[in-house]
């Protein structure tokens, strides 16, 4: 008799927030795979995967902060150019202004705390459209970027560089080259950093109070609002977590590529809401999964690199498998609304 | 503070810009009662509880909660909560995203770290304990209105709660779990929580409430004791005409035989929001009207009858063809014409001006690829303009800058432009000054006197025994009677809609 209820409590409809994680998932695993079985070359090699990580650190961690404000029913696009501002600040500081590895670590969460304060304000007591804000969050940062240096440069600061080319091996993972050495597979700092922030996030949005208020909010403001959660703090909360990201994932940017630059991460908040949606993050609110954004990011990356190995390496190639891929998904996520009115 | 009482509010006064919403309304909650909360729409049940509630900032006034010294201030939801007010709301306010249990508990944990095995063990042993079908961990949008509406109830009676509100909680539920609802409530009552009750079924106040209180148009009324007050006299409070006055007013006395044939003819039709089938027929030149308390489900028959809402069965038959109405273009084709109960959501376009506004309809019959020239839509505008009388600086003025009434003459030139032979109108009066009642009055005698036929539904029976020459009168989603010549008086109209000959 126990066991009969057990049964029937697992058999409970699955969540959209999960189902949409699942199709995430095997979605990813079967692209892979397929890359590796028909294309071969790069993709058998372990290092090609370690590297898709390795370019994607950046963008897996302003992904998560994306996704957050996407489940409680926000956007933020101001994300990719505030990574820009934030390279170049820290490259000018550690450059020009004689700071160190952590001044330059500190200015960067600091700038993006400023930016989550002044748009989450905007958005949450003053009830001003996400997009709006960040669209002018947006336009602020790329001025300032080139206020604080309009041109490219390398950043010589010996402690950075060190830390910057410091490369994690993986035990046991490699691939043998051609003499026969087996060269093991190496990661670089910022993919422990994304790492340990999309299982924080994940953590955060399933187990606490505040991830859960994230969803309750996305999902029917008014509601949440009866129910007894502080809907203008939770949306002011939901800004600052994305942009503080944004700080992070600025910093692993900039420790990534070692330089400042004006164009740095254009685009990337593109990406950023592309991966969301991948990894099943709703633009109504309410449903997405930290996981699943972490593997959207992986989804996207793969395409381009299939793309590219496929030798049809131009831009305009691999902007239209993406279009292609967010179409698909976007259709999958009405599916699954449909599925909920029957 | 009265020593059995947990709840009371004095003087509370609450307005919406020009709109005085309540006004000097006292309310007593005392401890082990149920209280019934009861006034026709508009009246400010809604605008009291949310004012309780902390939904709404109150302008005056006073609360006092059992346990509190002095006045308290409920400045949201979560304070009223803590407070120890807990609150079913009319419309569903739970978020379809979240799962059963979650639902139930997000908002009142105490601890910051969400324990899903407990929450859901809780969350299963309330469900199985009020026999709800929906599990835990099931998403809340899978499960039918009608056990989210449950899910919402047990939340509610689930925390620590000295006052119980209860907004409508019974419009989506059937008479099974209505029952089960009355045992929990008189349950929660014998534990001495203050239940406040508000319900538009009359049969329902009378099953288990033990005190009224009647709101009519933001002021009290007053509070009575369940068992001094008849049905008739609480139907009479509510709609604010007193038993006395009834039978000074009599009907105009035309035979029926001196209607046409018949027009519109339905048989068993229903909707997704109708909740049996009914039949009805209008014949040319008539004005007959729906009658019944709100939630009756007069408005949605009129709108079953123009596709409004989902039809799902029913036959139509339009001078004597048969017509299919699925959607609204269907029944504006066969010349049926619709002016919508909620003017601001369902009738104006707010932007648009008043010019646009009118031809909205005849645009939409013509097509949207046979244009109508500005000229002409000029000339039409500045003909209603002047039959209707409408007060507008112009013909491009935004239609939401006109007074409520004018807005209402725009959408009724907006139909009479399409040149309906059955023309419905859902409260058209509501909200606008006595002068243009009384025209939009005259105006639907001068249709049917030019052979069209007309619905008419108002809340206000003396202006539905002016303008109709047939009533009927509904309950609780039914018809409970036909009312036409010598039997349109106040006092049949009252004693059908509040139960007949008891």
């Amino acid at each position: 008799m126990k066991i009969g209820i057990n049964r029937e409590r697992r058999l409970a409809p699955m969540s959209d927030t999960n189902l949409l994680l699942m199709i995430t998932i095997i979605v990813f695993f079967a692209m892979y795979l397929a890359a590796m079985v028909f294309i071969g070359r790069g993709f058998l090699r372990v290092q090609t995967f370690f590297n898709i990580l390795n370019e994607n650190a950046a963008l897996i961690i302003l992904s998560c902060g994306m996704s957050i404000v996407m489940i409680t029913g926000g956007i933020d696009i101001s994300v990719g150019k505030l990574t820009a501002l934030i390279c170049m600040s820290a490259a000018v500081n550690l450059d020009y202004h004689g700071g160190s590895v952590l001044t330059a670590i500190l200015l960067s969460l600091a700038i993006g705390i400023a930016f989550g304060i002044v748009q989450g304000y905007l958005v949450a007591y003053l009830d001003i459209q996400p997009f709006i804000v960040s669209l002018a969050g947006m336009f602020f940062a790329k001025g300032m970027t080139t206020i604080v240096n309009s041109t490219q440069f390398n950043v010589q600061n010996e402690a950075f560089v060190a830390l910057k080319n410091t490369r994690i091996y993986i035990p046991f993972l490699g691939s043998v080259n051609r003499r026969g050495v087996f060269v093991p597979a190496y990661v670089e700092i910022g993919v422990i950093v994304a790492i340990v922030t999309v299982i924080a996030l994940f953590v955060i949005l399933r187990w606490t109070k505040l991830g859960r208020s994230f969803y309750a909010v996305g999902g029917n403001p008014q509601s949440a609002n009866m129910l007894g959660i502080n809907v203008r703090r939770t949306r002011f909360l939901s800004h600052l977590l994305c942009s503080f990201l944004a700080g992070i994932g600025g910093f692993v940017y900039f420790l990534h590529v070692g330089s400042g630059a004006p164009s740095h991460a254009t685009g990337a908040e593109m990406n950023a809401i592309a991966s969301s949606i991948i990894g099943g993050t709703m633009l109504t609110g309410g449903v997405g999964n930290i996981a699943g954004t972490f593997f959207g990011v992986l989804s996207l990356a793969t395409i381009k690199n299939i793309v590219s190995l496929l030798g049809l390496d131009d831009a305009w190639w691999t902007n239209i498998t993406v279009a292609i891929m967010i179409c698909i998904f976007l259709v999958v996520q009405s599916v699954v609304l449909l599925r909920k009115r029957k | 503070m009265q020593k059995d009482s947990v709840l009371e509010m004095r003087g509370i006064y609450k307005s919406f810009y020009s709109v005085k919403a309540l006004q000097d309304v006292d309310f007593t909650l005392r401890e082990g009662e149920i209280h019934a909360l009861m006034g026709e729409n508009g009246a400010g049940k809604s605008t009291l509880i949310k004012v309780l509630t902390g939904v709404y900032a109150k302008d005056e006034g006073q609360i006092f909660l059992k346990g509190h010294e002095g006045p308290v201030n409920i400045k949201s939801p979560e304070e009223a909560q803590k407070a120890g007010i807990s609150t079913v709301y009319q419309e569903i306010t739970l978020c379809p995203n979240l799962t059963v249990a979650e639902n139930m508990y997000i908002g009142r944990e105490r601890s910051p770290i969400t324990n899903w095995r407990r929450m859901n063990a809780d969350a299963n042993r309330i469900l199985e304990a009020l026999a709800i079908p929906a599990k835990a961990q099931q998403q809340l949008g899978t499960c039918s209105i009608a056990v989210q509406q449950m899910v919402a109830i047990a939340r509610a009676v689930d925390m620590e709660c000295k006052v119980l509100i209860l907004d409508e909680p019974t419009s989506s539920l059937d008479e099974s779990e209505v029952s089960k609802l009355f045992k929990l409530m008189l349950d929660l009552k014998s534990r001495g929580v203050g239940i406040i009750f508000v319900t538009h079924f009359l049969d329902q106040v009378y099953e288990v409430c033990d005190r009224i209180t009647v709101l009519r148009d933001g002021h009290l009324i007053g509070e009575y004791a369940i068992e001094n007050m008849p049905r008739v006299d609480l139907v009479s409070k509510m709609l604010g005409k007193e038993l006395d006055d009834l039978s000074e007013i009599k009907s105009g006395d035309e035979g029926e035989s001196s209607y046409g044939e018949v027009i519109y003819e339905a048989d068993g039709l229903s909707s997704t929001a109708t909740r049996s089938p009914f039949s009805f027929s209008i014949h040319k030149g008539e004005v007959n009207g729906f009658t019944g308390l709100l939630g009756s489900g007069r408005s949605e028959c009129v709108r079953a009858i123009f596709g409004a809402d989902r039809v799902t069965s029913g036959k139509v038959h339009m001078d004597g063809h048969d017509i299919k109405v699925s959607k609204p273009r269907d029944a504006m084709k066969h010349g049926i014409g619709y002016l919508p109960e909620d003017r601001k959501k369902d009738g104006i376009v707010g932007d648009l001006s008043v010019r646009e506004n009118i031809i909205l309809a005849l645009q939409v019959m013509k097509g949207f690829f046979g244009p109508i020239s500005r000229a002409q839509a000029e000339a039409f505008a500045d003909e209603y303009i002047k039959l209707l009388d409408i007060k507008t600086a112009s013909t491009d003025t935004p239609i939401k800058s006109l007074s409520g009434g004018n807005q209402q003459k725009v959408i009724l030139a907006r139909w009479l432009l399409t040149n309906p032979q059955y023309l419905i109108l859902d409260e058209p009066t509501r909200g606008i000054d006595i002068g243009t009642k009384i025209e939009i009055q005259k105006l639907v005698l001068k249709l049917a006197s030019e052979g069209k036929s007309v619905t008419f539904i108002s809340s206000e029976i003396d202006e539905m025994l002016r303008t109709c020459s047939r009533l009927i009168v509904m309950r609780d989603g039914k018809e409970v009677g036909e009312l036409s010549g010598s039997d349109l008086t106040q006092s049949k109209i009252m004693n059908t809609i509040a139960g007949g000959a008891r």
